[in-house]
């Protein structure tokens, strides 16, 4: 099978190391600011989102051109998808016009999955349905690196939508294998207990307070509405019981930080007050997601991973 | 006069509870008798049986056929043939062809098919409600005399209690079985696989064990109210188990089905994202898998079902929330039993031909699953240890949907008999 890369879950934790090693030396410092390199000269990269994202194609493409690769963007709506072409087709399709790796998002769980076991082009998942979203846990990863911590011992709290989140299993998945202690909190209907038992480390509380008191880190979610196949709360009081407000943050460590996926609804999930703060990281996030997707383009596409130069 | 005898096979005959070395005798589609060294001179066919068990013929309660209107599925003529080669000699089709059968009309056309193309008997299931709606009632006293043996919204359940109160009421008139595909369709909406640790993992939406028990429970509360002869298919919770064992403690005729695949396989079987493990009910936990395992053993499950489900290829190579639900089940029903059942021990070789033949027989009152003299001559003779891999592209179905793809088993279906002829021989 070829080596994309489909989900956090699958990797371990040295792979996962050596990803974040390497996004670090992608990151602009200094007087250089951003560098241009020619490491995928010639290679091609096509975007696939079947569902859609601004911020993660971008990033994506960002990254890719950063790398010196060329890169093609596909929008379902845009695509023969609309004309009822299935899945398998327009795969098969794009993987004849030979490029070198598929950027994937689809709101299908599963999706890539399905995919990668009939295609010979490396899938990246940018995020498949309610499952994982890779390389959003690897780029909060990155960003509580930079802040000096280590990622042992770590307090995490994940707060929200968490039974609809990519962005919750993927760092779950990630932070349990550098054994942090992961609080996962929202109303009971979006907090299945089965949480508990997809990896070690990992609490549940339906109690804000209970959840930030000495947090180390703070994940607020996006309350997804796309996903919400009926009312499993109340609108109306979610922000009031959920949503992350500045008196939470004495709760918290002192030197706390805040993070979202993005993009954030205000006075949803997240006051404003504290999206703004010192505490919150959330522009940081977006900075990593380009330096952490260069390196996973590099190592998915760097021509010593290529099947017939790999050394022996 | 045509006759088939059947050499020093292992008669396994829960009816009688004959099981030992014994010929069989079947003469114009009839058995003859059934006794050690049977010796007549004049026989058209001998069947050298030795090592083998001969047993009444097996009856699947549960299969759908697709025909009429999804014959790109499957046929009944082609699951006829599945069906042969799996050792079962009498299938049921569920109701959800197009159109529904819900009407004489179908179940006549049903059953002129099956004498022209079935190479195995078929007994149509009737629908409960007309376009199995859940709404107003099918002509279920029409079916009966069209041919139908039970009646089932099978795959649309009913979803109103007092359309089911009625439909029990109005069947018990008719002697005839109501099916139940219970599944609450708010509690399951949109799921995809068990409601659990794996689903929560995969990111798939839930069908809840709560959503079949629910319904297990309206309906053996109906059935007590009614009198009604009441059956649970395709059994997989352990509370549902346990309510068709206070059931019957109480008297009640309730009945229960249970598929090999929920015998054989947990929701944490399933390789990641594979439609060819995606049915209704779904694969269960581990803890359901046992509780239906203890069912069987116990006695509160009476009958093994396949659940056949045929799907085209293309429909299951899709998405996983997008792929229909169901699984083909004929040729692999024994083999997993078997392994499952017999091999470690959990039941004997009676019980084991009780679950697939007098026992469904006996649920739908169709006079088969036993070699009594005088009944219709359906065979299965099969092997307990003949080791076989399972390859679904050389299946008779029409469709390849089937968990277990190159799979070994140990023992499987040697012959199979149906109406005194040799429809199948592997």
């Amino acid at each position: 099978m070829p080596q994309g890369l489909l989900g956090i879950e699958g990797l371990e934790r040295e792979e996962i190391q050596a990803i974040l090693d390497r996004a670090r030396d992608f990151q602009p410092r200094g007087e250089h600011g951003v560098r241009k390199y020619d490491l995928l000269r010639g290679r091609m990269v096509v975007n696939l989102f079947f569902e859609a994202s601004t911020r993660t194609r971008t990033s994506f493409e960002i990254a890719a051109k950063r790398l010196g690769a060329d890169t093609v963007s596909i929008s379902a709506q845009a695509s023969s998808v609309s004309k009822g072409e299935s899945l398998v087709d327009t795969l098969n399709t794009l993987a004849a016009m030979h490029p070198d790796a598929i950027i994937m998002r689809h709101a299908a769980s599963g999706a890539p999955h399905f995919l990668q076991r009939y295609l010979d082009t490396p899938i990246i998942n940018a995020g498949d349905g309610t499952h994982e979203h890779p390389t959003q846990a690897l780029l909060d990863a990155r960003t509580i690196l930079d802040r000096g911590a280590q990622l042992e011992g770590l307090r995490v709290a994940i707060i929200g939508d968490i039974a609809h989140s990519r962005v919750a299993r993927s760092n779950v998945h990630l932070l349990s294998k550098y054994g942090a202690d992961i609080v996962l909190c929202g109303p009971a209907s979006l907090l299945p207990r089965e949480l508990a038992d997809i990896a070690s480390g990992v609490t549940l509380t339906t109690d804000m307070n209970e959840a930030i008191r000495g947090a180390d880190v703070i994940m607020m979610l996006r309350v997804q509405l796309e996903r919400q196949h009926e009312a499993a709360f109340p609108a109306s009081e979610y922000f009031q019981f959920y949503g992350l407000r500045l008196e939470h943050l004495r709760l918290a460590k002192p030197e706390v930080i805040v993070m979202h996926p993005g993009p954030i609804n205000r006075g949803r999930e997240i006051a404003s007050e504290v999206a703004d703060s010192q505490r919150s990281v959330i522009l940081t996030q977006v900075e990593n997601g380009i330096a952490v997707r260069m390196a996973v383009l590099e190592r998915v596409l760097s021509p010593k991973n290529n099947h017939g130069n790999a050394a022996h | 006069m045509a006759t088939l005898l059947i050499k020093n096979g292992r008669v396994v005959d829960p009816a009688s509870g004959r099981d030992g070395v014994a010929d069989v005798w079947i003469e114009d589609g009839k058995i003859r008798d059934v006794a050690e060294n049977i010796a007549i001179s004049d026989v058209s066919e001998v069947f050298d049986a030795t090592g083998l068990v001969v047993a009444p013929g097996f009856v699947d309660m549960h299969v759908h056929l697709r025909e009429p209107g999804f014959e790109h599925a499957e046929t009944i003529e082609t699951g006829s043939r599945a069906a042969a080669a799996g050792g079962f000699t009498s299938i049921c089709p569920m109701p959800n062809t197009s159109p529904v059968n819900d009407s004489a009309t179908v179940t006549s056309y049903i059953v002129e098919k099956a004498r022209q193309h079935a190479i195995v008997n078929v007994f149509p299931i009737g629908a409960i409600t007309k376009g199995s709606q859940g709404e107003q009632l099918a002509e279920i006293g029409s079916m009966r005399e069209a041919g139908a043996v039970a009646i089932s919204d099978d795959g649309r359940p009913v979803m109103n209690a007092r359309v089911m109160r009625r439909a029990m009421e109005f069947a018990r008139s008719f002697g005839m079985p109501v099916i139940d595909h219970c599944e609450d369709l708010h509690l399951s909406a949109g799921g995809d696989m068990h409601e659990g640790a794996e689903s929560v993992r995969l990111g798939l939406r839930g069908i809840p064990g709560c959503s079949e028990e629910v319904m297990v429970a309206r309906d053996i509360l109906l059935a007590e109210v009614t009198g009604a002869r009441y059956h649970v298919a395709h059994i997989s919770s352990r509370h549902s188990v346990e309510m068709v064992a206070f059931a019957k403690a109480r008297g009640l005729p309730v009945t229960a089905e249970a598929t090999p695949h929920h015998l054989a396989l947990a929701d944490a079987d399933m390789p990641p994202y594979d439609s060819n493990y995606k049915m209704k009910p779904p694969l269960r936990s581990a803890c359901d898998v046992n509780a239906v395992m203890d069912g069987v053993i116990g006695g509160a499950i009476d009958a093994i079902a396949t659940d056949h489900a045929p799907h085209p290829g293309s429909e299951k190579m899709q998405e996983f929330e997008n792929c229909p639900f169901g699984i083909i089940g004929l040729e692999t029903a024994l083999g997993v039993a078997l392994e499952r059942l017999f091999h470690p021990g959990k039941i004997d070789l009676s019980r084991l031909v009780e679950l697939f033949a007098l026992g469904p027989a006996r649920i739908l009152g169709i006079g088969r699953g036993t070699l009594a003299v005088g009944t219709p001559a359906d065979v299965t003779i099969f092997s307990l240890d003949r080791e076989w891999t399972y390859d679904v592209n050389k299946s008779f179905s029409k469709s390849r949907n089937s968990p277990f793809h190159g799979k070994t088993f140990r023992g499987g279906s040697v012959a199979t008999i149906a109406n005194g002829k040799i429809v199948w021989q592997g």
